[in-house]
């Protein structure tokens, strides 16, 4: 059941304070552009420094896995690395090829950041902390992240660099081939909200089952399925670690990145890392209950310190993952998305619907056979396809390695 | 509001003239993106948010990438664009005639409907109204085409799932 929701805290209304209090200043006619001004200049900033913060969290702590120090010399603990770096992307000669297509390899890094920012917009951060509320806020967020696509391949094709073409079509039949399980591990968020709006699917989770555990979709058989595969994609969409392939650092140049020096590399680097936040963001919306606290006596904290918890452990979850799983080969990847992932996203769109019908099973039997199902429906076919993912393939043999 | 619409208008019209205009077939490639894009705009401007963004996923995110695979894969090594000289007058009468096609069809369905006879005010659809309109009365279509989508994916996917011995082994 609902509970009757205690009064707000001033805590909650904070950025409304502010807000009012910045556009207060402004005449009449001029406040909603100063509020929308407010808003984009809040996002820009805050992910900004979020950006510049995951960078040095993220080093220091594969620093910390892989048995080093990580950047430990400018300023105390190494805190200030980010700001050095920063100052010597901006400062390095920017490089541009003799051969090269001068807009497009001007234009393939702007793009980027310009869509990987606009995707920010639709994400609520807090009861009251959504910058622009959509009724179609889901579609507009991957249709922005679609548009990504196309700067990876300005980038490659306006290198004149073969090495950098063949990266970027890599990197595109990736981008491709995970966009797939990630929109239809989407769905069942949007079956179950029955809406499209990001805000409507975050108070569809906003209830708790005896003020203690939460109705977070991530905590049903189809939901939990879901966020995994939404996960595993968005790892693969944002060209992490273990799906880093188009541009490994280690044994590839940098990829459809060859050619790019100074501040037009960063411009990659931010956006790759914006694009990261995002997802995470989308999958704390849709999965994990968005801004909503886990119990209902912890309500008394402010809704965004929620919003931005899940988030910072999600990202943590992510530079985890890259301390810890090798890089998978092109045709692993391949396989992964399309005889794995594709297929069990499809599936659990069944399982979800019939969450969704059998809603109304109240009586304890009922229920219990409503989970078993459901179950049985995520995990028969996860082990029923994972053991025929690797059948057939044996252990690579390379021609001319020693055996 | 009509500055808007002669604005997105003029920028739709321009990218799709500079995209026929062009010498390199990736330009055009890309201005063609553009003006699909543009068309995302009009209907954002005409109110339809939901169009909108399925024009922008569908044709900036998919479509381009096929046209643009089309385009790496299918290019000539010397120079690009050599092959356009060649039967010049054939390709623009072949252009032409599709041109006409696609105004006939488009200028039938807009005189089909009779013209208002007051100012309308503009309908404000949401998803949920649309998403309704499109279960209630038009669900066998879109059935059919949802099944025909579905049956089309696992096809790749069996089409890809078939030769899975092949993979990962060099001959030795």
């Amino acid at each position: 059941m609902t509970p009757a929701l205690p009064a707000e805290s001033w805590l909650e209304r904070v950025p409304l304070t502010v807000r009012d209090l910045v556009t207060g200043l402004f005449p009449a006619p001029w406040r909603w552009l100063a509020g929308s001004v407010l808003a984009i200049l809040a996002v820009v900033l805050g992910f900004g420094l979020l950006f510049t913060l995951l960078t040095l969290v993220e080093r220091k702590a594969l620093g910390r896995m892989q048995n080093r120090p990580g950047p430990n010399r400018t300023g105390p603990f190494g805190l200030l690395q980010p700001i050095a770096d920063g100052i010597k992307l901006l400062v390095k000669e920017d490089i541009v090829p003799f051969a090269a297509d001068r807009p497009l390899h001007f234009l393939a890094p702007v793009v980027l950041v310009a869509f990987t920012l606009l995707t920010f917009a639709v994400i609520p951060y807090g009861r009251h902390l959504l910058p622009v509320d959509l009724d179609a806020a889901v579609l507009f967020f991957f249709a922005a992240g679609a548009a990504t696509e196309l700067a990876v391949f300005m980038a490659g094709w306006s290198s004149h660099n073969k090495y950098s073409l063949l990266a970027a079509m890599r990197a595109l039949a990736q981008l491709i081939s995970y966009e797939l399980p990630l929109l239809l591990a989407v769905v069942p968020e949007v079956m179950r909200a029955g809406s499209l709006s990001t805000a409507a699917i975050v108070a569809a989770q906003g209830r708790w089952t005896l003020g203690i555990l939460p109705h977070w979709s991530v905590a049903t058989p189809g939901g939990a399925a879901a966020f995994l595969i939404f996960m595993t994609a968005a790892l693969a969409e944002s060209n992490r670690s273990p799906f880093d392939l188009p541009e490994a650092e280690s044994e590839l140049i940098a990829g459809h990145l060859t050619e790019y020096s100074g501040f037009k590399y960063a411009l990659f680097f931010l956006a790759e890392y914006l694009g990261m936040t995002a997802l995470c963001a989308m999958a704390v919306t849709l999965f994990l209950g968005g801004w909503q606290a886990p119990c209902v006596f912890l309500q008394f904290v402010p809704s965004y310190v929620w919003f931005f918890l899940k988030l910072a452990a999600l990202l943590a979850l992510l530079i985890w993952i890259r301390g810890t799983l090798p890089r998978l080969r092109l045709d692993q990847l391949m396989r992964l998305s399309w005889k794995f992932l594709v297929p069990l996203a499809l599936i659990n769109l069944g399982t979800v619907a019939f969450w969704q019908l059998s809603a109304g099973w109240e009586p304890l039997p009922a229920r219990a056979a409503r989970w078993a199902v459901a179950l049985l429906l995520v995990l028969g076919p996860f082990v029923a396809l994972g053991q025929r993912l690797g059948a057939g393939v044996g252990p690579r043999r390379y021609r001319y390695a020693p055996a | 509001m009509t500055a808007v619409l002669v604005i997105v208008a003029v920028c739709t019209l321009a990218a799709a003239a500079v995209a026929f205009a062009l010498r390199p077939l990736v330009h055009s490639a890309l201005c063609l993106v553009l003006a699909w894009a543009g068309v995302a705009a009009f209907y954002l401007w005409a109110g339809a948010e939901f169009l909108a963004f399925a024009q922008v996923l569908v044709y900036v995110g998919a479509i381009s990438m096929v046209v643009l695979f089309a385009v790496l894969l299918t290019r000539r090594q010397s120079g690009e664009g050599d092959s356009r000289v060649a039967g010049a007058a054939r390709r623009v009468a072949a252009g032409l005639a599709v041109a006409a096609l696609v105004a006939g069809v488009l200028g039938r369905a807009v005189l089909a409907v009779p013209p208002a006879s007051a100012p309308v005010a503009p309908p404000t659809l949401g998803v949920r109204q649309l998403g309704g309109e499109l279960a209630d009365g038009h669900a066998a279509a879109l059935l059919a085409a949802g099944a025909l989508l579905t049956v089309a994916l696992i096809g790749a996917v069996v089409l890809a799932a078939g030769d899975a011995g092949r993979h990962g082994e060099d001959p030795p």
